[in-house]
């Protein structure tokens, strides 16, 4: 057929190669298939929560406004306004921050630039480990220590309190603000300190002009990943939040947050109080995104 | 006075560091503390009695369950779609609508899985409350974990390594198998582990879709309370911080020995990798 | 689909046939763009069986691309666009688009030794195995004639199954050419194969492609000019994505035509 002697026969290894582009295809198309899924993961999610929570507002006649700004929440009585909740989840999750950020970063600071590399060796994992406990367990402590420790020394009836909540979520995001801050930390290369150090400026001096701020972008990271955990906290908080229904005015006024508020009545709601519970998901949804977002700009104006 | 203002930022440092060790030292003592004197191979290996006194084994069953079941979907599935981002996918639109996704799977909180859980496995599936319905909604949960250390584990994979096999004449699926999936194992033994953990510390997410019966499952699809959620209910509903605390040990000690494992097998596999 | 491919051969074949029968290589005005980026420039070439041909140049020539272009290598990276003729036996190899056909015959050796994590023995295997070689008989023979082929076989012949990352770096670059070999390639490239040895590994290298010849036709891709001399038949200088010259290796280092040749060879710039 062809003049030029050809070693390997054209038509046969055609063939087999054929199969084999056949199943790079179609493996290549499965894989996209399964990348894929988290995209339908995600619509569908956020299609149901939506499509059930927007329902009383745009097919019952239900205010939006009235339920974020209402401040009675008596499903019975058809009265739906989760302002009590919007409140106690921002005072829960700033209080938390407040707290639990500067102690975390510092303790993530002490790790990786002062601690002996022995200490840091053991406290590190350490905590690493208790990122990963179930945080339920921080609200079975937060119930037998915390609750009692302040109802006995702040006079209260109750100990179940925004103070009690503050206090368990900024426990509870220690471990990821301290690994994800420490982790940031160390990966600034060392030049950064020597040559500040050489322009004489002292260790500590060091650390937060020159380190700090060049970790700056991971340090965001964790808070963003701590403030998550913080707002998205549900069942270690319905044990130290009280639950009751009032716009919290005080740091030890019994409170009920948004995700508690959902777990609490979803095991019984139905109809338009279901729904009313997918609304409150969507309300928690937006405040996620919002401070996210607020984070993320916050970051990048410091960076400027 | 800079010498003052250092010595009290270092005093700082100290005091930070000292008291994070402190409360995760008291909170870890105190579950022990509390709980250690229920723990006895009855109680962990004990059917559950509702009069108390019982053990825990079906809830050890119940969290098994949801671990095999999800992690079962949401593994090939993670891996698959780690490998189209990183060894298939053209930087485009696509990749990053589906990174986009992945991380904003990420950051949802786990009741609002566990609101979708309830509507769309529970209700709109018919699945009920069950292990069945709870191990979906935790597979979408754990699937961006499972992207994502994966994807991290590709890269880790020498570019040279896929060079020198296609350049073999073999395909990119050849080569996927042979050459850079064991080669990224390790990495993505310790996600599939991580993600374990994430699943047994689960709470709010399996309370919307498992529901909280307090016995031995008949299948997965009965409704059946996970050890993190047996944790839970008692503590709320009858006060029993002992009885919390020891479940609380059980659930530390599984997740110190996934760890452990997740050290061991990174460092053990990658000796091994020659 | 097959008599398509076929066909197409037939019409090139004459064509080619018609100018020069020993010919292997015949590169026809190639153009290869990265992105907007051009990198090559209207490269033509015609690389003659069982010889070794070298391509010299200072670095980001062009000399590195050209020789992956031969296998198409080029074609894991996004958006490289290739433009103009490159037949190797006849065949346009980017018009019939069978890069597995393509690559069992045009073998490549890298810049640094990259054995897979696997023994020595399944390094070598792999790519038979890949191609459907089952048979443990059929392997055992190709391994040890590919082994031998690279001039390692007594080396390494009492640790087959051993870790194949536990051997020296010019050891493991020659088990990196018996794994080309194992393909019974008709051609080999080699990018830069000694850049990453010691001076005694690499004359082992070196005198095992100069043995190599008599079986496979060769393109190295090197920066070491006294190397090329040593090794190979023909020189082709690549200078900013151009060949300047491209004629016998005698010729290139004693008298070449070209000025930006001889600045080059004499070691005025590169």
């Amino acid at each position: 057929m062809s003049s030029i002697p050809i070693k390997k026969d054209a038509g046969e290894i055609g063939k087999a190669n054929k199969r084999k582009y056949l199943l790079e295809k179609v493996s290549g198309r499965v894989f996209l298939f399964c990348a894929l899924l988290s995209v339908v993961s995600l619509l569908l999610i956020i299609g149901f929560v939506f499509y059930k929570g927007s329902h009383p507002f745009i097919a019952e006649g239900y205010s939006f406004i009235d339920f974020l700004l209402g401040s009675d929440w008596v499903p019975s009585e058809d009265k739906f306004g989760i302002l009590p909740m919007i409140v106690a989840s921002i005072y829960a999750t700033i209080g938390a921050l407040i707290i639990g950020v500067p102690i975390g970063l510092f303790t993530a600071i002490f790790l990786a630039e002062i601690a002996p590399r022995s200490v840091a060796k053991i406290i590190s994992p350490a905590v690493q480990l208790l990122a990963g406990i179930p945080s339920v367990l921080y609200g079975v402590f937060g119930l037998a220590i915390i609750v009692p420790f302040l109802q006995n020394n702040l006079g209260l009836i109750k100990g179940q309190s925004l103070i009690a909540v503050i206090i368990v979520l900024a426990i509870m995001m220690l471990p990821t603000v301290v690994t994800v801050a420490e982790t940031a930390i160390r990966a600034v290369p060392k030049t950064y300190r020597e040559g500040s150090l050489a322009l004489g400026v002292s260790p500590i001096g060091t650390i937060f002009k020159v380190v700090v701020p060049a970790a700056k972008s991971g340090i965001m990271t964790a808070i963003v990943l701590g403030m998550g955990r913080a707002i998205g906290e549900t069942m270690a908080v319905i044990l130290v939040a009280g639950n009751s229904l009032i716009i919290p005015t005080s740091l030890t006024d019994s409170i009920r947050p948004l995700t508690t508020n959902i777990a609490l009545e979803m095991g019984y709601a139905f109809g338009t109080h279901q729904e009313m519970l997918f609304a409150t998901g969507i309300v928690l949804f937006s405040f996620i995104l919002i401070l996210n977002f607020v984070l993320a700009r916050i970051s990048s104006k410091g960076g400027n | 006075m800079r010498k003052l203002k250092d010595n009290i930022l270092l005093g700082l440092l100290w005091f930070a560091a000292f008291l994070t060790v402190a409360v995760l030292v008291m909170i870890v003592g105190y579950i022990f503390y509390k709980g250690i004197g229920l723990i006895s191979f009855d109680f962990i290996f004990g059917d559950y009695s509702p009069s108390g006194g019982g053990g825990i084994l079906p809830m050890i069953v119940t969290t098994i369950y949801t671990i095999a079941i999800s992690l079962l979907i949401a593994t090939p599935i993670g891996i698959l779609a780690a490998v189209y981002l990183q060894e298939y996918a053209k930087q485009g639109r696509l990749v990053n609508t589906i990174r986009f996704a992945t991380e904003s799977l990420t950051g949802i909180p786990s009741i609002i899985y566990g609101l979708f859980g309830a509507v769309f496995f529970v209700t709109t599936l018919k699945l009920g409350m069950s292990i069945i319905a709870a191990s979906l909604t935790l597979t979408i949960i754990v699937l961006p974990v499972i992207i994502r250390t994966t994807e991290e584990s590709l890269k880790t994979v020498p570019r040279t390594y896929r060079e020198g096999s296609l350049a073999l004449g073999t395909t990119k699926l050849q080569t996927l198998y042979k050459v850079i999936l064991p080669s990224a194992m390790p990495g993505i033994l310790s996600g599939l582990i991580l993600s374990m953990g994430r699943i047994i510390g689960e709470s709010a997410a399996i309370f919307l879709t498992a529901g909280t019966v307090a016995a031995m499952p008949a299948s997965i699809f009965s409704s059946a309370r996970t050890l993190t959620v047996h944790s839970y209910l008692v503590t709320q509903e009858a006060g029993d911080i002992e009885l919390a605390a020891a479940v609380g040990i059980v659930l530390i000690v599984l997740i110190l020995i996934l760890n452990l494992t997740a050290t061991f097998i990174s460092k053990k596999l990658n000796k091994a990798n020659y | 689909m097959n008599t398509i491919v076929i066909d197409r051969k037939t019409v090139t074949d004459k064509s080619v046939n018609t100018t020069e029968q020993q010919k292997k290589i015949a590169v026809k005005d190639l153009n290869l763009f990265y992105g907007e980026k051009q990198a090559l420039f209207d490269v033509s070439i015609d690389i003659k069986e069982k010889e070794v041909t070298a391509l010299i140049g200072p670095s980001g020539c062009g000399k590195s691309t050209f020789l992956r272009t031969l296998n198409r290598m080029n074609d894991l990276i996004d958006g490289v666009k290739i433009n103009g003729k490159m037949v190797i036996d006849g065949e346009d190899i980017y018009q019939t688009n069978d890069v597995i056909k393509l690559r069992t015959k045009v073998g490549m050796v890298f810049q640094k030794p990259n054995l897979f994590p696997m023994s020595i023995y399944d390094n070598v295997a792999y790519g038979p195995r890949m191609q459907g070689i089952k048979n443990k008989a059929e392997l055992n023979k190709i391994v040890e004639e590919s082994l031998r082929g690279a001039a390692i076989w007594d080396e390494v012949k009492d640790r087959l199954k051993s870790s194949a990352l536990g051997l020296s770096g010019g050891q493991q670059q020659r088990v990196c050419i018996a794994r080309a070999i194992a393909m019974k390639p008709e051609v080999i490239l080699m990018d830069e194969p000694t850049s990453a040895l010691d001076p005694i590994s690499t004359l082992k290298v070196e005198e095992l492609i100069a043995s190599m010849k008599k079986e496979y036709t060769i393109v190295i891709v090197t920066h070491n000019m006294q190397q090329a001399a040593r090794v190979s038949d023909k020189t082709a200088f690549f200078l900013n994505g151009e060949i300047i010259e491209f004629d016998e290796t005698n010729k290139i280092f004693s008298m070449p035509s070209d000025q930006r040749t001889e600045d080059y060879v004499t070691g005025r710039f590169g």
